[in-house]
């Protein structure tokens, strides 16, 4: 069992139904993503972990221990919000210590872990000032020093980076993710940011309407997407509505709008049985432009699908453009490297696909 | 032109407003006996009278304690009221919410004559306790709607930051949520102990034969003869119902200061 284990977990608001039958099971020291959109049951499910709200159904074990009848405040969690929430009218000391005075540890192995967590998260001199005198990012640092300091069963995360700029999130993001190595602790994290999943997780939990899409390591979720929702969620993806023709031993081919016949390889395609209705996914960045004319000439796999289009529109990136594009009767997104200028608007382009990018999902209509 | 006009006006209202309070205050140091003008000197002489009349004392004493017990026990209440109000679904909070606030916007006659015959229905004496009933019931809105404030205002994570930490909802409250209160909670018990010092209508319905506050005091003393000491009266009043509050937001400030905004 792992240190923090959901089983079956229901939580009903009135008629609405905000998590449903979930289980998951955190191993001890993982660092877990619950990654989907406001209103999937995302943070419902970490403030039931949390005990701020009771699961209408099913057990929640922490450490071992059935806790669903365990108040939050004999739960020994870490819990940081996303605006910090630090007690105005203490300074940062008192703010850190705050968990420890309820835990007996004397005063000056208080002071002493204190300082240490000070120093864990950067900031060893702020000790005497107030939250209202830090800017927003060293805000969160003490926050996570104030949750660390008594060394939780658990760290949970609500939308911890949400609240800070743009740049100063990369920065703690990098920063989360060392403190998080270093002191090995078992931590939940909700977010509706998929980068920050992908950099942090060792495993993402993808959500929706209160169900789980897929569980998994990021690349995993990110390569191969179980569902329709997680292929859109996470990353930009084309879905094409396709049909399977036939299923052998080499491969699955499928035939669709646009993309015409292609053979998937088998692993590409775990969720198809045989001919009938599907869905191929194919990543925006897995379709790669070349100019008109230029790609069937040096064929480096033959494999390779090459596929005529027009670009419609350019939205440019800087590093990267991503285009969309005309092929056939339907519109295509790619995002694409610039090497030295980006495709023009109205510009013909040949785009190369290679089958083994691509992933079939069962084809049933949601 | 216009702007002159405007400015001229506006000089004219607030004298009209200020003047008498003024005439008040200088008047108690006039050593005339007579409470009006000429001013024949400067005297300490009526606060002297002041000191030295029983009845005024006890009136002042009156007051005191009324005051200071409508402070307590309406912010106590208070508190507790927008707790309940603003953290917790309580049925039917809207309808409690207006029933609380009610008093304010029925007049203060209405509601004496209403507790009155009340009680009388029920075979109730007047008594101190129901003066101090009266006084709470109507500080009570003054003080919720502080509380109330302010309280949205505490964002709750706050306080579940604290549970998470070990603090039990009650060891929350006094070290998180009551610190954090403390400015609405001091200009509630101000805006009670004012408002109750103040308070005449009520009181004059209320009060049991014998007790008098500092305002029906004045108001008796009125009926017989002006005399210079309500002047000084006055005065006294004046420094207290104006001064606390302005020493309260002083407190606030520092306060406030302390913890750089």
């Amino acid at each position: 069992m792992g240190a923090v284990s959901l089983t079956n977990i229901v939580k009903n608001f009135g008629s609405f139904t905000a998590v449903q039958r979930m289980s998951l099971d955190i191993p001890e020291g993982a660092f877990v993503s619950l990654l989907g959109p406001s209103g999937c049951g995302k943070t419902t499910t970490l403030r039931m972990i949390a005990g701020l709200l009771d699961p209408s159904e099913g057990d929640i074990t922490i450490a071992g221990r059935r806790v669903n009848d365990v108040p939050i405040h004999k739960r020994n969690l870490g819990l940081v919000f996303q605006n910090y929430a630090l007690f105005p009218h203490k300074t940062i000391a008192e703010n850190v210590a705050f968990g420890l005075k309820f835990r007996g540890v004397s005063r000056d192995d208080r002071e002493r872990r204190v300082r240490e967590a000070l120093e864990l998260v950067q900031l060893p001199d702020v000790g005497s000032r107030y939250p209202g005198q830090l800017s927003g990012g060293q805000q969160q640092r003490i926050a996570l020093a104030r949750a660390i300091v008594i060394e939780p069963d658990v760290l949970l995360l609500d939308e911890p980076l949400s609240a800070l700029d743009a740049n100063l999130r990369e920065d703690m993001r990098v920063e989360l993710k060392r403190i998080q190595q270093r002191v090995g602790i078992t931590t939940v994290f909700v977010t509706h940011d998929q980068s920050e999943a992908l950099a942090l997780s060792d495993h993402i939990v993808v959500m929706s309407k209160g169900r789980v899409e897929q569980t998994g390591a990021p690349e995993d979720v990110y390569t191969t997407p179980a569902t329709e929702f997680v292929a859109r969620f996470l990353g930009a993806s084309n879905i094409v509505e396709a049909r399977c023709l036939a299923v052998d031993g080499d491969g699955v081919t499928v035939e669709g709008p646009g993309v015409g016949r292609l053979t998937l390889p088998r692993e590409r395609a775990p969720q198809v049985a045989g001919p009938g209705p599907v869905k191929l996914a194919v990543r925006a960045e897995k379709l790669k432009l070349e100019p008109a004319g230029t790609a069937g000439t040096a064929p480096d796999d033959a494999d390779d699908l090459i596929l005529d289009g027009l670009v419609e529109t350019v939205d440019y990136q800087g590093l990267a453009a991503r285009y969309f594009l005309r092929v056939g009767d339907v519109q295509l997104q790619a995002i694409n490297m610039i090497d030295s200028h980006p495709f023009a608007e109205g510009e013909r382009v040949s785009l190369r696909l290679r089958p083994r990018d691509c992933t079939l999902l069962a084809g049933s209509t949601q | 032109m216009g702007w002159a006009l405007i400015r001229g006006w506006t000089v004219l209202v607030y004298l009209f407003m200020f003047l008498p309070i003024a005439v008040v205050v200088l008047l108690s140091f006039n050593a005339s006996q007579f409470g009006s003008f000429p001013m024949t000197g400067l005297s300490l002489r009526w606060f002297a009278e002041l000191a030295g009349n029983e009845a005024i004392l006890r009136a002042f004493r009156t007051s005191i304690v009324l005051g200071l017990l409508t402070a307590v026990i309406s912010t106590t209440i208070g508190v507790l009221a927008s707790l309940a109000l603003v953290r917790y679904r309580v049925p039917g909070r809207n309808m409690i919410s207006t029933l609380l606030i009610a008093p304010i916007l029925v007049p203060e006659v209405v509601l004496a004559v209403a507790l009155l015959l009340f009680l009388n229905a029920l075979a109730v004496n007047k008594s101190f306790a129901l003066l101090l009933a009266g006084h709470v019931i109507f500080t009570l809105p003054f003080v919720i709607l502080v509380v109330q404030a302010r309280l949205v205002g505490i964002r709750r994570d706050v306080e579940e930051a604290a549970m998470s930490l070990g603090a039990s909802p009650v060891q929350t409250f006094f070290q998180i949520t009551l610190p954090l209160l403390s400015p609405a909670v001091l200009a509630g018990m101000l805006f009670a102990f004012t408002i109750s010092f103040d308070d005449i209508t009520g009181t004059l319905f209320w009060k049991p034969g014998g007790v008098e506050t500092v305002p029906t005091q004045i108001f008796a003393m009125l009926r017989n003869s002006i005399s210079p000491e309500i002047n000084a009266l006055g005065t006294v009043m004046i420094v207290l119902t104006a001064g606390l509050p302005l020493l309260g937001i002083a407190i606030a400030r520092r306060m406030a200061m302390k913890r750089g905004g």
